[in-house]
């Protein structure tokens, strides 16, 4: 085991573009707004960054995504480059980038993410390019969707521990009325069971309302040593926890269709930051579908294995339920541009732990977890945030 | 628009040929005896590079399935069910379930397989619905 990050970094920006339909901007060009607005937030000069991490767009792939952004700002980094992927890859990152600090690599690290599916690609592209995850030569001749993908791992879920759609229904709920209070998310009305239950059927049992959205949007934050931290507009908002879980990457190749690599993931994070699912006050956990969620807070150690559906009507996952997932609205509500997804979920964490998101700030926000996955519940990673260093 | 055919590599040209001769082929390790799917140019199980086709018996029950109401493309025409299988043999594989009613497909049913030609070259395993 080598030397513990634990509290060595800390987010000292934290910015997003308009989400939604954005069609004035491209993918790259909504990167660059990213930038540009994180680096406002930070008080800092372009001049003053010398890490640039980006990851690449679907609807505008570049084979040197950020050294081709850092060409368009006119920024000279010594630390540079793309990541391949969204979901739990963004969140991977953030450590990468953290060891690159604390071992001298780098001193202020923007990461920036931003593309276009809605805008850049027609449905129809958007639909092929993302279903891509599927293995080329036994997976993909089936003719899935993404939805049909995670639509497996809900079913399993179904038949294996008795959950019911309306348990999938009630994420979608909670995301919508976290949303409602986020002037930013790309839908804001209020919906119920039912509507999700009526929503139009996509792949069984995930109907339209249980399917994140498709958008157009960016997000950057900035990272520094915890010493520099303390010489930044806002406070500092710590990491404090990081961990990482793989199990697969085809879902046909899973160890387990109901039980993912967010166990380890989530384990090693709690290990590193000294925590447990208890101490925290909010977590924000990947909700491209909505079963994931489900999955998630089970592997995460929020309630028992297969005890996910009871736990969120139960315990409540919404605004002043027991533990608030997705206080920004999430894929579901705020917005999915793809792989800049999960992005959101840490500028709105960053923002909660500030004490600065307006209406839907919690009444008590300390220490926070993130999760995020990618390709078909494959690759997983674990954050955890806090206030304070220690 | 056309379906998305496998792409072509010297191991899965092997595996696709089994199918076009009705044939469900599996890869067996010559070291550990291991089957495996999907074909590999190793054994994932002990690392093995001696490997030999087999035929399956074809028989496994469903593992988890989906019904995809919206098509990835015009080329699919939906509804179809696609469904992991496990094989009898062990391994697990995707696959359509044919020849059904949508709606009377559950987790655990048992099925075989049989062929569908796709096109003059390509067949490809599907799997109907058993009792």
């Amino acid at each position: 085991m080598g030397e513990n990050l634990r509290g060595k970094v800390a987010i000292v920006g934290a910015a997003d573009t308009p989400v939604g339909k954005v069609p004035e901007l491209n993918a790259f060009e909504l990167c660059a707004d990213a930038i540009q607005r994180v680096l406002a937030d930070a008080g800092l000069r372009k001049e003053d960054v010398d890490g640039l991490i980006t990851c690449n767009s679907m609807s505008m792939p570049l084979l040197y995504h950020a050294e081709a952004m850092a060409e368009y700002l006119q920024m000279f980094p010594r630390y540079c480059m793309a990541v391949g992927a969204g979901g739990g890859t963004t969140f991977s990152i953030i450590h990468h980038a953290a060891s690159a600090i604390a071992t001298g690599m780098a001193d202020v690290v923007v990461v920036a993410m931003a593309d276009s599916l809605r805008s850049g690609l027609s449905r129809q592209q958007a639909m092929l390019v993302q279903s891509s995850t599927g293995h080329p030569q036994y997976e993909q001749p089936w003719g899935l969707t993404v939805p049909a993908y995670y639509a497996l791992a809900g079913q399993a879920h179904m038949a294996e521990y008795g959950t019911r759609p309306e348990h999938f229904a009630e994420v979608a709920v909670a995301c919508r009325a976290h949303a409602a209070l986020n002037p930013a998310a790309q839908k804001r009305d209020p919906i119920t069971v039912d509507d999700v239950l009526n929503s139009r059927m996509i792949a069984d049992p995930l109907h339209l309302l249980d399917c994140s959205l498709v958008s157009d949007g960016g997000s950057a934050i900035v990272l520094t040593s915890a010493e520099r931290a303390k010489d930044f507009p806002h406070a500092p908002v710590y990491l404090l926890g990081m961990g990482e879980g793989h199990s697969h990457e085809h879902i046909s190749q899973a160890r387990n269709l109901t039980t993912s690599a967010a166990k380890e993931a989530g384990e090693r994070a709690y290990a590193m930051a000294g925590l447990g699912p208890r101490d925290m006050d909010f977590a924000q956990l990947y909700d491209c579908f909505t079963p994931t969620v489900l999955i998630e807070l089970e592997d995460l150690g929020f309630c028992a294995k297969g005890e996910g559906g009871p736990f969120i009507v139960d315990q409540g996952i919404g605004p002043g339920g027991q533990l608030p997932v997705n206080t920004h609205g999430g894929l579901l509500s705020h917005s999915h541009p793809g792989n800049p997804g999960s992005m959101f979920a840490l500028t709105e964490s960053v923002w909660q732990l500030r004490g600065t998101a307006g209406e839907r700030q919690l009444g008590k926000a300390d220490v926070g977890l993130l999760h995020a996955q990618g390709g078909i519940l494959s690759s997983h990673c674990t954050l955890i945030l806090g206030r304070e260093a220690n | 628009m056309e379906r998305t055919f496998p792409t072509s590599s010297a191991l899965s040209d092997a595996y696709y040929a089994g199918c076009r001769e009705g044939k469900l082929l599996l890869q067996y390790c010559s070291d550990c005896q291991q089957p495996q799917f999907y074909p590999r140019i190793l054994c994932s199980h002990c690392g093995g590079r001696e490997l030999a086709w087999r035929e399956a018996s074809g028989k496994g029950h469903i593992a988890t399935f989906t019904v995809v109401r919206q098509p990835v493309s015009p080329a699919y025409e939906a509804p179809y069910v696609v469904a992991l299988i496990d094989l009898e043999e062990g391994p697990r594989m995707m696959s359509h379930i044919v020849n059904c009613d949508p709606e009377a497909v559950r987790v655990g049913q048992p099925v075989q397989v049989s062929f569908e030609n796709w096109s003059e070259t390509l067949t490809m395993p599907v799997f109907q619905l058993q009792g």
